[in-house]
């Protein structure tokens, strides 16, 4: 092993022809190895080389670390040693028709045919109704009942179909199938005109618009040379903080009415819109959608604006920490909260949890610290890692993290931001390279990956949205938890449907 | 006897007003404005104007429940003695007779949800089924204690003329453990927070509001208005404990009465602002609380009583 996987810098195009390329065996060796030992998948996928398949993994430990292999059509599972290569596979198995053989839960994962048009690995017919022909996971037993809940849910929600193995109200398993909201971002990126581009990042997932919007950009800037001022980093920070303050609010609020507590649940609806309209004065979008593009944001911070903001935020955080404090501190919610759905640490690290359900588990993993991009460099960001992994933890991490970027907004508004407004350039890429961008999405890390090819043309584009890895979280949440806890740990994760169908 | 009648119908007639006035004490401490205190009066003829939609896996089992339901709650409410005047019918034994009447109702609520043979459903069932049990137990204490102290076993007995003050007398500061035995059993057989939501939309979590998701128009509409009267029932028991009195002046007494009950959804409206729900499988425990209070009630009472 005089070579191994190459590290690489968050945003930062490096040539194809540096990445490592190994043989299959030596490929699988070294990542499982890296992964065994405390290593974590960021992504892993196939793309086109030539006429054949190529993998790539971009691992992360300290680093981001990456390599390649060619793809062959069968291989050894990865996942039977190590757990946290399991939706990754499926995906691939998914989207090429590559079989890991010998992999424990081989399942489509958002019902689709391959892009290669080879034969299907599930045997699905995509003509019939999603899920096809798959046999959920059964119990069986006398006292044993099955609740099939969704696609079509009672709220305004996603379509996703939860299927619970329950014996009286505990439930022994809890089965999810996606998929029913999937578009084909990756194509779609793949082939839309560069100044489209933007506009498909920011629908991936409606509620993650501005970190979806960053990683496109940072990922396009990387490969084109595009320089960004230090004011546009300033602003994009803000626009991604607003964006995590507005949805853990909601969060908590949503919370707070899973168990019936009346009073933070309306007043963080109210102050959930109040953080929405701050992006709403800064770009005239409620969701921070228009605000970041390659090269820069579209919209100055002027001083005038700087001002409301200021003044909005002083206003809003007694409001928030009061809140926060009456949820914490009631007794009824504490007795809802603690202790239940509780994910064990191992359990966290072997399904490689992000964000704040991650470290509600312990896992202190957070990209603006391990991973700074834009103006994070330059921040403080705190651990917020909490030990019980339970709902009450989840909330925790939640309620300090949207109490540290209010702080983090005052510091920014605190001095003039000057910055040069761009609005869609289109400067031609570099050929034959690759990047990776990681962001801190308020639900964890959130990636894109792309390739380009020798003219210059994007080869490959690649999306994990950090419920990619969050929602096996959830199942595990559930097991010999009540069936009618669900809704709370549900809300406790609050994962995104649509960015994990694409 | 036309008084009596008279009481009843208004007792019906007012039950979803009252209603309402525990909406408007969560809207004002969730610092919203609230629906109008008339709302359920408007749900209720949006109701009764649509048609009903029935599955077609379902018996006149499924029909039958909303009508029972309603039926059990306002005949129950012909044995309470209003604003302490003499109910409309009464007999020894009455007070059995009334909860099983109860009883009855919610058997063909919990059949006609069987009926759908939605998991949902039959969840809710079991739930429903398995809570009211412990309420029985302390509902049956409540009248053990008051059959101690007056020697009978009917509504009007216990509750008509001066007889509740007659309770405190002899009972004395036990009562208030009746009463709030009383309550916990008011929020729990009415599906109150902290035992069950009725404001949720999430099926998994709900108790009551589960079992009846298939019903729609006016059958809904029924089971909404058998809901409030039953809600009434309880609250006018707890009402007629607290306040005791009785005018000469009738129009007095039923304001009075009135103004007692009103007080007891207000407090309803209080604990579900200021408190979370239970975890399901701790109801249980909170329930039981009644029963022990109400056995320490008797316990106590019986020295006094001899």
């Amino acid at each position: 092993m005089t070579t191994d996987f190459k590290p690489i810098s968050n945003g930062a195009a490096i040539a194809l022809a540096d990445v490592p390329h190994f043989s299959l065996d030596n490929f699988a060796c070294r990542a499982l190895h890296l992964v065994s030992n405390g290593g974590k998948v960021v992504q892993f996928f196939a793309y086109p080389h030539g006429d054949r398949l190529r993998f790539l993994a971009v691992l992360r430990t300290d680093t981001l670390l990456t390599a390649t292999c060619d793809a062959p059509d069968t291989y050894p599972a990865m996942t039977a040693t190590c757990e946290n290569f399991h939706l990754f596979e499926r995906e691939i198995a998914e989207q090429t028709g590559i079989i890991p053989r010998g992999h424990p839960w081989l399942k489509m994962v958002r019902y689709h045919a391959n892009a290669r048009g080879v034969a299907d690995v599930f045997g699905n017919d995509y003509q019939e109704d999603i899920p096809g022909k798959y046999d959920y996971y059964a119990v069986s037993g006398d006292e044993i009942h099955e609740v099939a809940v969704g696609p079509v849910h009672a709220g305004v929600i996603e379509p996703g179909h939860f299927r619970f193995n329950c014996i009286g109200e505990r439930v022994l398993n809890l089965e999810i199938q996606l998929g029913y909201q999937h578009r084909g971002v990756e194509p779609l990126l793949l082939q839309a005109a560069p100044n489209r581009r933007p506009f498909i990042a920011e629908s991936i997932a409606g509620d993650t618009a501005v970190a979806n919007s960053l990683c496109l950009a940072q990922a396009i800037e990387a490969l084109s040379g595009m320089p960004v001022d230090a004011g546009a980093k300033i602003i994009r920070t803000i626009g991604l903080e607003l964006e995590r303050i507005a949805n853990h609010v909601g969060d908590l609020g949503a919370l707070s009415n899973d168990v019936a507590f009346l009073a933070p649940a309306n007043y963080c609806g109210r102050m959930r819109g109040d953080f929405l309209n701050m992006s709403l004065l800064l770009c005239g979008n409620r969701f921070g959608k228009g605000l970041v593009r390659p090269g820069g944001v579209r919209f100055c911070l002027t001083d005038d604006i700087r001002n409301t903001l200021v003044q909005r935020i002083a206003e809003l955080k007694p409001q928030v920490s009061h809140v926060i404090d009456l949820i914490f501190s009631t007794s009824s919610v504490r007795s809802r909260f603690e202790g239940c759905g509780r994910v064990s640490r191992s359990d966290a690290e072997k399904l490689g949890l992000v964000g704040p359900a991650g470290r509600a588990c312990g896992l202190p993993y957070d990209a603006r610290r391990c991973f700074p991009t834009e103006h994070y460099g330059n921040l403080d960001i705190p651990e917020n890692a909490e030990a019980t992994g339970d709902v009450y933890a989840r909330a925790k991490v939640r309620a300090d993290e949207t109490m540290q970027s209010i702080r983090l907004i005052e510091s920014l508004l605190r001095h003039p931001v000057e910055t040069h407004c761009v609005d869609g350039e289109n400067l031609p890429l570099t050929p034959d390279s690759l990047v990776v961008t990681i962001n801190e999405a308020w639900r964890g890390e959130l990636s894109h990956c792309i390739l380009t090819d020798e003219t210059g043309r994007i080869l490959h584009y690649k999306v994990k949205d950090p419920s990619f890895h969050n929602w096996n979280g959830l199942s595990m949440a559930l097991r010999n938890t009540g069936i009618s806890d669900f809704p709370l740990n549900n809300k406790s994760f609050n994962l995104s449907y649509c960015g994990f169908d694409l | 006897m036309i008084e009596s009648i008279l009481l009843w119908t208004l007792a019906i007639v007012s039950a979803p007003f009252f209603a309402a006035v525990i909406l408007r004490v969560k809207a004002f401490f969730g610092g919203r404005k609230g629906s109008p205190l008339l709302i359920h009066y408007y749900t209720l003829a949006k109701l009764f104007k649509k048609g009903s939609v029935y599955s077609t896996s379902t018996t006149l089992i499924f029909k039958l429940g909303p009508l029972v339901s309603l039926g059990t709650a306002i005949t129950a409410l012909l044995f309470f003695p209003m604003a302490g005047r003499p109910p409309v019918v009464s007999f020894s034994g009455d007070a059995i007779f009334v909860f099983y009447l109860l009883g009855l109702g919610r058997f063909f609520t919990i059949a006609a949800a069987m009926d759908t043979a939605s998991p949902f459903e039959g969840m809710g069932a079991a739930r429903e089924a398995y809570f009211p049990i412990i309420c029985e137990a302390s509902m049956f204490m409540v009248s053990i204690l008051f059959y101690r102290l007056t020697g009978e076993l009917s509504l009007s007995a216990f509750f008509s003329g001066n007889q509740p003050a007659q309770f405190w007398s002899t009972a004395g500061s036990p009562m208030i453990f009746v009463i709030i035995a009383l309550f916990i059993i008011l929020l729990t057989e009415n599906a109150r927070v902290p035992v069950d939501d009725p404001a949720t939309h999430l099926e998994l979590t709900m108790i009551h509001e589960v079992m009846v998701l298939d019903h729609s128009g006016p059958d809904f509409g029924l089971i909404e208005l058998g809901a409030f009267s039953k809600l009434f029932l309880y609250s006018a028991f707890i009402a007629r404990l607290i306040c005791p009195f009785d005018f000469v002046h009738p129009a007095l007494d039923v304001a009075l009465f009135a103004a007692a009950v009103l007080l007891v959804y207000i407090a309803v409206g209080l604990v579900e602002s200021v408190m979370a729900r239970y975890r399901m499988d701790r109801v249980p425990k909170f329930v039981l609380t009644s029963f022990a209070l109400v056995f320490f009630a008797a316990v106590i009472t019986l020295e006094f009583a001899k």
